[in-house]
């Protein structure tokens, strides 16, 4: 009896832990997260101070300013644009018609893209896109 | 040869098709003729697909731009090594590899396992047909290698620039090899299920192929990383990236079966616990190959406008719901009745470590689909970021190491307080010196040290268990030390294996914890002449480099690496400017600057660390010139072409534009490559078949022989 009593004990306290430590992962990947939206979504309900992933197309006539680069992100399937000002490393594949990811941030009106957080699509996943077109 | 590999592909789906229904039925009639039919498919299937990639390489190696496939992935230039395996670029060929694999790794198991466990062997043969028909049925149906391109084109696209490098020429078989190898277990183990045969006999068929997956999946995501790190020009080696989770999870979960499988086989216990990760293990690398494919997550690695996400989200949810209403059907064949003898053996440290394991897997997975379950949640798509995943990967990692080193210090069973004091003693004296030294020298990082430390306790128990083991071997054969080693480890390759394992393991966190918290960045831009300090180091733009190749213009600069004043070393940072073929609409000049950027790292590595330089030229100022020659000969030919590009390189020569340079110095990178190694190594040691001995009778004989001539020649 008593052993039964400490391995219920035991599976309780197990159970507890492993319920806090769910609850904790839930609460800071909801609070640490940032919204990924497209162009159009952004320019609906974009907030200032708040961070979003966008993701979307480059369009055409991006240009590296200093160390500054300006480039305008497309919907998927859509026209809306958002014009973003980015610093920080840029991925090889990075131009024209390329998908990205870039976290941003609204300051002062405009789209700035956080330092380092500008991802493109790996470049063997091309192919099927391409195909597409 | 296009309609000849069709029906070769027709062929094998048909093939397949049937070797399901004669395996099913050799084993519900336990009738061998079927079961042989069932097996023999399976090698007739890796034959036939052996030859469509036959059929596939040399349209590549022929330049046939009749094929689809080879239109958009090669060229006439692309070099013959890169021809041959620029067929797993693509979506259509890399799940021809795929399938091709995995009757490759099936035929094997087969092979290995008719004779030993036939009851098992023909459901297993039925679960690995399935999975191939499945396969069979998208390169059939949805994403052909064979598309006919009609009219043929002149010139192919070739291969992408960036995937030019010997990294990623293996890493995608390597990757699909832990893959399909990580369904032999599954396929066994739904065989164990359906048989009721949930004893060891499953786990010594596939113990092999748990492990070659596991070494598979080590190497190919260790090659990935490698890749990103030297060739790419954003200065790190992961990412958090779905794609690269996917890959990541069978690991963790492979890596918490191999562990528990021996407490099975040792103890009798866990075995719904092992069934389980066979299974999560198989269902995972079926994921991940479907993760890059369904557009279900945003990811830098996902294949883009995929048609095949919904079969298979089917697919994978069948096999779930499958593998999930077997565990319950069998749930009191699988009850064990041995339980832990103690907190303080082996086994306990087993289950803490699959503890661990699972729940790192649990954390990358939720931070992985979190885009779905808040979607689900909330209705707002959201993700988590590399911060979020080091929060908890980075303790749960440092527990890990830990048990790495405890656990070969501990007898199965349980341990007497005298023995525990007996082996702990060095190595938590090793740790706490190195925590002492950590100090004193002024680590800075927490989490860092915590790291080293554990590290270096793994580092002094392994070595102890092969001090002991060697010793006690030495006692035994009066042999030298490396002999006595030698002995040892060949005689239990598959724990002194794990040993190295660990120590890699333990090498590799330490390199990224190292190259992660003390990383030194800066992006500067420079003129020739101008210098830029990063750390300890001073880096000079000491002067341009142009270089005009048949596929390639090259615009770079050359680095003088300073430390305390004395040059250390002279890197030579370049970006690779590749063509598109098309030069109508982008002009004579500005085609190479429409196609593809590649940047050729300048790296200079020792133990020590890595001083790590990209550069990206401004070629703004070079606008003007590119235009003019673009308006005025809009379509130069062969022999012009070359001349303005060598003119170009001169002026960038001459009047070299401001560059922007990303500088990086970052400790014990090379550790991560040197760990990942070692644990490589291990693995082959503990997956390298011992020798046989000989039966006891014989060894008994030959003593009684040996034991007579001596007292003979007494006598």
């Amino acid at each position: 009896m008593a052993g039964r009593r400490k391995r219920q004990a035991r599976m309780v306290v197990a159970l507890g832990a492993a319920l806090l430590l769910a609850a904790t992962l839930a609460w800071t990947s909801f609070t640490a997260s940032s919204e990924a939206v497209g162009p159009s979504a952004l320019l609906d309900m974009g907030k200032d101070g708040r961070s979003y992933q966008l993701t979307g197309k480059v369009m055409p006539g991006y240009e590296r300013r200093g160390d500054v680069l300006h480039f305008r992100v497309r919907d998927r399937a859509g026209n809306a644009t958002v014009p973003v000002r980015y610093t920080g490393a840029v991925p090889d594949p990075f131009r024209e018609g390329r998908e990205v990811i870039v976290t941003v941030r609204r300051q002062h009106g405009a789209w700035v893209g956080e330092r380092d957080s500008l991802i493109t699509k790996c470049p063997s996943k091309f192919s099927a896109e391409r195909s597409e077109h | 040869m296009l309609t000849f590999g069709r029906a070769c592909l027709l062929l094998a789906l048909l093939l397949a098709a049937f070797g399901v229904v004669a395996c099913a039925r050799g084993a519900r009639s336990r009738r061998p003729a079927w079961a042989t039919t069932g097996r023999r498919c399976i090698y007739a299937l890796f034959a036939v697909l052996t030859i469509v990639m036959v059929v596939v390489e040399a349209a590549f190696v022929r330049s046939d731009f009749s094929f689809r496939l080879v239109a958009s992935h090669s060229s006439t230039t692309t070099p013959l090594f890169y021809k041959l395996t620029a067929m797993w670029s693509s979506q259509e060929g890399s799940l021809l590899l795929w399938v091709w694999l995995l009757t490759g790794w099936s035929s094997v198991a087969m092979l290995v396992s008719h004779r030993r466990a036939p009851e098992l062997t023909s459901w297993a043969g039925a679960v690995l047909l399935t999975l191939a028909a499945f396969f069979l049925g998208l390169v059939n149906l949805l994403a052909s290698p064979l598309q006919l391109l009609d009219p043929a084109a002149a010139e192919g696209n070739g291969l992408q620039p960036l995937l030019r490098h010997p990294a990623m020429v293996i890493h995608p078989p390597m990757l699909y090899s832990g893959y399909t190898l990580a369904t032999i277990p599954l396929a066994f183990a739904i065989a164990a299920l359906v048989t009721g045969r949930v004893d060891a006999l499953w786990i010594r068929q596939t113990r092999r192929f748990a492990l070659a997956s596991w070494l598979a999946l080590t190497f190919g995501i260790l090659l990935g990383a490698r890749w990103s790190w030297s060739e790419l020009g954003w200065g790190g080696y992961w990412a958090w990236d779905p794609v690269e989770n996917a890959a990541l999870l069978p690991w963790l979960t492979g890596t918490a079966g191999l562990h528990s499988l021996m407490v099975q086989e040792k103890r009798g216990t866990l075995k719904t616990w092992n069934v389980s990760l066979a299974l999560i293990t198989g269902i995972l690398a079926v994921l991940g190959t479907f993760l890059v494919r369904s557009g279900l997550l945003e990811s830098i690695h996902a294949f883009g406008a995929s048609t095949l996400g919904v079969p298979f989200l089917v697919f994978v949810v069948a096999l779930f719901a499958t593998s999930l209403a077997l565990v319950v059907w069998r749930r009191d064949a699988l009850q064990s009745p041995a339980r832990l003898d103690s907190l303080v053996s082996r086994e306990a440290v087993f289950v803490l470590n699959n503890v661990v394991l699972v729940g790192l897997a649990l954390v990358i997975a939720w931070g992985t689909f979190f885009p779905l379950i808040s979607e689900a949640l909330t209705g707002r798509r959201a993700s988590v970021g590399p911060p979020w995943f080091d929060r908890y990967t980075v303790p749960l990692a440092i527990v890990l190491v830990l048990l790495s080193g405890i656990g070969p210090l501990l007898p199965w069973r349980r341990a007497s307080r005298g023995a525990l004091r007996r082996v702990f003693a060095r190595p938590l004296a090793v740790a706490a010196l190195t925590a002492l030294l950590l100090v004193l020298a002024g680590a800075g990082s927490p989490r860092a040290v915590a790291l080293f430390v554990v590290a270096a306790f793994v580092a002094a128990a392994v070595g102890q268990e092969y001090w002991r083991g060697g010793r006690a071997r030495r006692a035994s054969t009066g042999r030298a030390w490396p002999v006595a080693l030698g002995g040892l480890v060949s005689r239990n390759r598959r724990r002194y294996g794990g040993y190295v394992v660990h120590i890699g393991i333990a090498m590799l966190l330490v390199g990224v914890a190292a190259s992660s918290a003390f990383k030194d960045v800066r992006d500067v831009r420079m003129r020739p002449g101008e210098r830029a300090t990063v750390g300890d180091y001073e880096m000079r733009y000491v002067r341009p480099t142009a270089e005009v190749e048949r596929q390639k213009l090259s615009l770079g600069a050359v680095v003088e690496v300073r430390r305390m004043g004395e040059l250390v070393d002279t890197l030579t940072p370049s970006r690779g400017y590749y063509p598109v073929n098309d030069a109508r609409g982008e002009g004579t000049l500005g085609r190479w600057f429409a196609g593809e950027a590649t940047s050729e790292v300048g790296l200079r590595a020792d133990l020590r660390r890595d001083v790590w330089t990209a550069v990206e030229p401004d070629l703004q100022p070079f606008r003007r010139m590119i235009d003019g020659i673009d308006k005025r000969f809009p379509l130069a030919d062969a022999r012009m072409e070359p001349l303005f590009l060598d003119a170009l390189a001169e002026r960038y020569r001459v009047q070299p534009p401001p560059a922007a340079f990303r500088l990086i110095v970052a400790p014990l990178v090379v550790w991560v490559w040197l760990g990942g190694l070692v644990a490589v190594l291990g693995g082959f040691i503990a997956i390298w078949p011992a020798r046989r001995r000989a039966p006891a009778r014989a060894r008994g004989a030959r003593r009684r022989a040996a034991r007579t001539v001596t007292m003979i020649g007494r006598a």
